[in-house]
């Protein structure tokens, strides 16, 4: 095996055995999880991915239980067994809740559980994030099934079309879906920051960048699409929330709203979501096929290519749902050849997989049953893919069965199937012991035989015509027997998923723990011995390979003999080790936060916020809001920034590393940067919809509707320009005097909050409720306004802390991260302020 | 003889290379789509000619099939850089640097399909019906 010059080697000779276990000790000690009442308070990955990917599992049932019921509904024709309304709260929650509660969480819980010991790291850089995110997940979850059982639920299917949610809709049903969602899809962004962040700054010394698992080039692209993908959807819920709770016309066409922009939003989220859902599980795959072909993957740059295209074309494909609105052929035509491109990199990656099946000798054990099953039913769904893809096919199976049975493919195929095979080839990372190879094989036939019994006569009866989301068929249509044999189907794979559930849950107590590394993989996550430690790696390796359990030698001995880096916590502090992204060289010891009841108090708050705002409650909503803020805040104060006892730590191998970093080398930057690129496209959507009435509407701006004033939004744009400056001064003046930083910041906050009460003056006397322009001057306004405002609040919080010496000339994280927030207020604003004055008006 | 244990610093690698290809395809399809859709319904109507929108959507593969293939021998010519050949997994500089220059290469041509492909609507489709 060839490596650099200079590489560096683990330890020659051991430490002596008193040492050694004197630093497992004090690394247990440091990484202890709380226990009694206390262990809810834990925020390491180990505990917080179990609990996130345990719920996401019980979500999955429940939706699967919601599916049963509505089989048994359809199994006969002119069935009574639930009546309209309560189907279509059925259906509407069975596809919310696998898409948003198991499919987009259960990856993103499974990678917080299993990066961090993939990638050699102790735990992911912003444990607290990951479980406020879990908290804030349970919570919204939680709200958003429970409107089942007070016949309260969303009936609008997934997708929550207007006008049918805006004028059609009697009761809370929209509301919940709109704000618990919403509450959900913020918890899926901070995640996606945690998990970009892992990838790119959290590997193992000289992981470099060709060397990284296949898994973690996939969970990189997801997060990315992840960042982009969710915030059209919650601009979007925005605009319906807004339009139901204070009658802004964005959706009603007689005051030139436009239901169409919905669709777009929706869309432009639930497209790439498709893939978001997809590519995960295929990141699994990648890990278990060379396990099992015992041979590393053909074609990794093929594979990587596939990965980032995919991400990339499949932005590109959201029209392909809205082939029947009525837009130009023309449209329609550029995103059916888009579709058809997508074919290519999905192929590529399923032809590598298939060559390293092919080159290794395959030992066909549960996992890759349910890997080779999934492939054969993926690959039917995307055929009849291709097929929906093109628009004449399109507008004959539009909003039919045949779509069910064709999405059910994909999904289930693409998804399910790899996540319960990795669930059998990863369980013994959990609790050490394996999972059952008969139940298995049980299991699968069962799903495997089901899922086809139920899905492919599906495509019958919608060729045959038989629409979506109706809750009974008349007899004479002839589609009894079909949708019987879907029903018998359904039963089937729900008895498959029940052997997995009692594989889960029978007792393993008298079970012998599985060995160490139990299917001989390479990667570096098997490296957990079996039952496994809370601190995640005995020492962090120094990585030469794709496969570095297959190709170093000794290498399990010398992580485990503590002969790499960090093999010891002597200040009894949890650390792991930041790298360079590309070649993954080390540039700082990170502490990361121990147990914390904050970020739980933190979600429990923001809950209150959505669910209160939900029942229209607004005034204990604006407390729970407070107090989520002030919560926050202390986290904050607490938790980031904190300045180390001393500058600089050995951390073995001759290496010493400082302790604090800010600016690009810190994580918190890169956190900052992340989620705000996120907030940035969702700023972007709603310029996307500015624009889209203007194409769409000829009466968008006419010669009678009243003019915008100009003197407020210069003068609020102006103001928000000198806040900028002002606050980039004061990160410059902060290296070098205290004064000059008190000057700037004094300037900075004087000028921002002038800036924020002009921006809020700005729309004038304009009447949000009369057309859906002034509606969007309200929203883009208002929108601008509330980033200024809390960047006023970010400046204040930097005075507070350079007050109360948290943050000085050499310790600037807070600084420099509020710089680099207020770029993108910047950006915010001009955009904003160039828009409405200079457009259409200027044209 | 380059050593291949030798290779460009770290400093001067970017993983943005990776995206410029398969950027180029999306603004490649979103200004084919603002300029169809902003055509078919402010300069003519639904029955009308695509006429200049078709030039303005050639003009745009053109850019876009340039930058694309000027991508693409930038990653070339790091894959070849050297003496190292595939599969790139080696633990030296060298092999990253080649590594990262296939995986450009081979998402500009995947980026270059796709726009063909999106580019091919105009050539069979000369109204906005």
């Amino acid at each position: 095996m060839k490596t650099a010059k200079g590489d560096v080697e683990p330890l020659e000779e051991p430490f002596s055995e008193a040492l050694q276990e004197a630093q497992k000790q004090r690394l247990r000690a440091a990484w202890k999880t709380p226990t009694g009442w206390r262990y809810w308070s834990a925020v390491n990955n180990t505990e917080v991915g179990v609990w996130y990917t345990a719920t996401a599992f019980g979500f999955f049932l429940f939706g699967g239980l919601l599916a049963l019921v509505m089989r048994v509904q359809l199994a006969v024709p002119d069935n009574t067994l639930l009546d309209a309304n309560t189907y279509d709260q059925f259906f509407t929650l069975h596809g919310s809740v696998m898409m948003f509660l198991f499919a987009v969480p259960v990856f993103e819980a499974f990678s917080i559980m299993v990066l961090p010991e993939m990638l050699g790291a102790r735990d992911l850089p912003f444990p607290r994030l990951s479980s406020y995110g879990f908290w804030c997940y349970l919570i919204g979850g939680v709200f958003v099934c429970g409107s089942l059982f007070f016949g309260q639920a969303p009936m609008g299917g997934w997708f929550m079309y207007p006008p049918l949610t805006t004028q059609y809709t009697e009761g809370y049903g929209v509301d919940i879906w709109l704000l618990g969602l919403s509450f959900i899809e913020v918890a899926s962004i901070a995640a996606a920051v945690e998990l970009i962040v892992g990838v790119l700054k959290c590997r193992p010394p000289g992981m470099r960048i060709n060397l990284i698992p296949l898994y973690s080039w996939y969970i990189l692209v997801v997060a990315a699409m992840i960042l982009f993908a969710f915030p059209p959807l919650i601009a979007g819920d925005i605009l319906l929330e807004v339009e139901r709770a204070f009658d802004w016309p964005f959706f009603d066409p007689e005051r030139g709203g436009d239901p169409l922009l919905w669709q777009h939003l929706f869309w432009i989220f639930g497209h790439p979501e498709v893939y978001i859902v997809f590519l995960p599980s295929i990141a699994l795959v990648a890990m278990i096929v060379p396990t099992f072909a015992k041979t590393p993957m053909v074609g990794y740059g093929w594979v990587v290519l596939a990965a980032v295209g995919t991400g990339f074309l499949s932005f590109g494909l959201w029209i392909h749902h809205m082939f029947t609105t009525g837009l130009p052929g023309v449209s329609l035509a550029l995103f059916s050849a888009a579709s058809e491109a997508i074919a290519i990199p999905t192929g590529v990656q399923l032809f590598c997989f298939i060559a390293t099946l092919l080159v290794g000798r395959v030992k066909m054990k549960v996992p890759m049953l349910f890997v080779l099953g999934g492939f054969s039913t993926f690959i039917i769904g995307g055929l009849t893919g291709v097929m929906v893809a093109l628009v004449p096919f399109d507008l004959q199976a539009h909003d039919s069965y045949f779509v069910v049975g064709h999405l059910h493919s994909v999904l289930i195929g693409g998804t399910i199937f790899p996540i319960i095979g990795a669930a059998y080839y990863f369980f013994p990372l959990i609790g050490g012991k394996h999972l059952s190879e008969k139940l298995g094989r049980l299991s699968f036939w069962l799903m495997f035989v089901g899922f086809n019994v139920t899905f492919v006569p599906m495509h019958l009866t919608g060729l045959l015509g038989m629409p979506r989301r109706v809750f009974t068929y008349p007899e004479e249509l002839g589609l009894g027997a079909l949708n019987m044999a879907s029903t018998v189907g359904a039963f089937i794979l729900g008895l498959g998923v029940l052997v997995f559930v009692i594989d889960v849950f029978r007792p393993k107590k008298n079970q012998p723990y599985a060995k160490r590394n139990p299917w001989g993989a390479g990667t570096l996550e098997w490296l957990a011995p079996m039952p496994d430690e809370a601190w995640g790696v005995r020492s962090i390796p120094e990585i030469d390979s794709r496969y570095p359990l297959w190709d170093q030698p000794n290498f399990v001995r010398d992580v485990d003999e503590g002969r790499f880096y960090l093999p010891d916590a002597e200040e009894g502090l949890r650390e792991t080790l930041v790298t360079s992204p590309v070649d993954a060289q080390p540039i700082q010891c990170l502490r990361v936060a121990g147990p914390t009841w904050l970020a739980m108090i933190a979600a429990i708050f923001t809950g209150g916020l959505f669910i209160f705002s939900t029942f229209h409650m607004y005034t204990p909503a604006l407390i729970s809001g407070a107090l989520a803020f002030v919560t926050v805040v202390r986290w904050l104060w607490t938790g980031t920034a904190v300045i180390p006892e001393k500058k600089e730590k050995h951390v073995g191998l001759g290496l010493t590393l400082p302790l604090y970093r800010s600016g690009p080398k810190s994580v918190g930057w890169w956190g900052m940067l992340i989620m705000m690129l996120g907030d940035m496209t969702a700023f972007l959507a709603l310029i996307f919809g500015y624009f889209f009435y203007w194409t769409a509407d000829t009466d968008f701006v006419t010669a009678d509707t009243p003019a915008l004033d100009t003197l407020w939004p210069a003068v609020g744009a102006a103001a928000i320009v000198g806040s900028w400056l002002a606050t980039y001064a004061a990160k410059r003046l902060n290296r070098r005097t205290a004064a000059g930083f008190y000057g700037a910041i004094a300037v900075a906050l004087g000028l921002g909050a002038l800036g924020s009460w002009a921006l809020l003056r700005a729309p004038g006397a304009l009447d949000p409720t009369a057309h859906v322009y002034p509606a969007m001057v309200w929203l883009l306004f208002g929108w601008s306004a509330l980033h200024a405002i809390v960047g006023v609040i970010m400046q204040l919080y930097c005075l507070a802390r350079r007050i109360a010496r948290r943050m000085d000339g050499e310790h600037d994280i807070d600084i420099v991260n509020v710089t680099l927030y207020w770029h993108f207020v910047l950006v915010t604003v001009v955009i904003t302020t160039a828009v409405l004055l200079g457009f259409p008006r200027l044209l | 003889m380059i050593d291949d244990t030798q290779g460009p610093e770290e400093e001067t690698e970017s993983l943005w290379w990776l995206t410029v290809a398969p950027a180029a395809w999306v603004a490649h399809l979103l200004a084919s789509y603002a300029t169809v859709a902003v055509w078919c319904a402010k300069v003519t109507d639904r029955d009308g000619a695509l006429g200049d929108a078709r030039w303005m959507v050639a003009a745009y593969t053109a850019v876009a099939l340039a930058l694309i293939g000027w991508v693409a021998v930038h990653g070339f010519r790091r894959h070849r850089f050297g003496e190292g050949v595939r599969p790139h997994e080696l633990d030296t500089p060298g092999d990253r640097h080649r590594f990262l220059g296939f995986a450009t290469f081979l998402l500009a041509g995947v980026s270059a399909v796709a726009t063909v492909y999106v580019s091919l609507v105009v050539v069979f489709i000369g109204s906005c019906q």
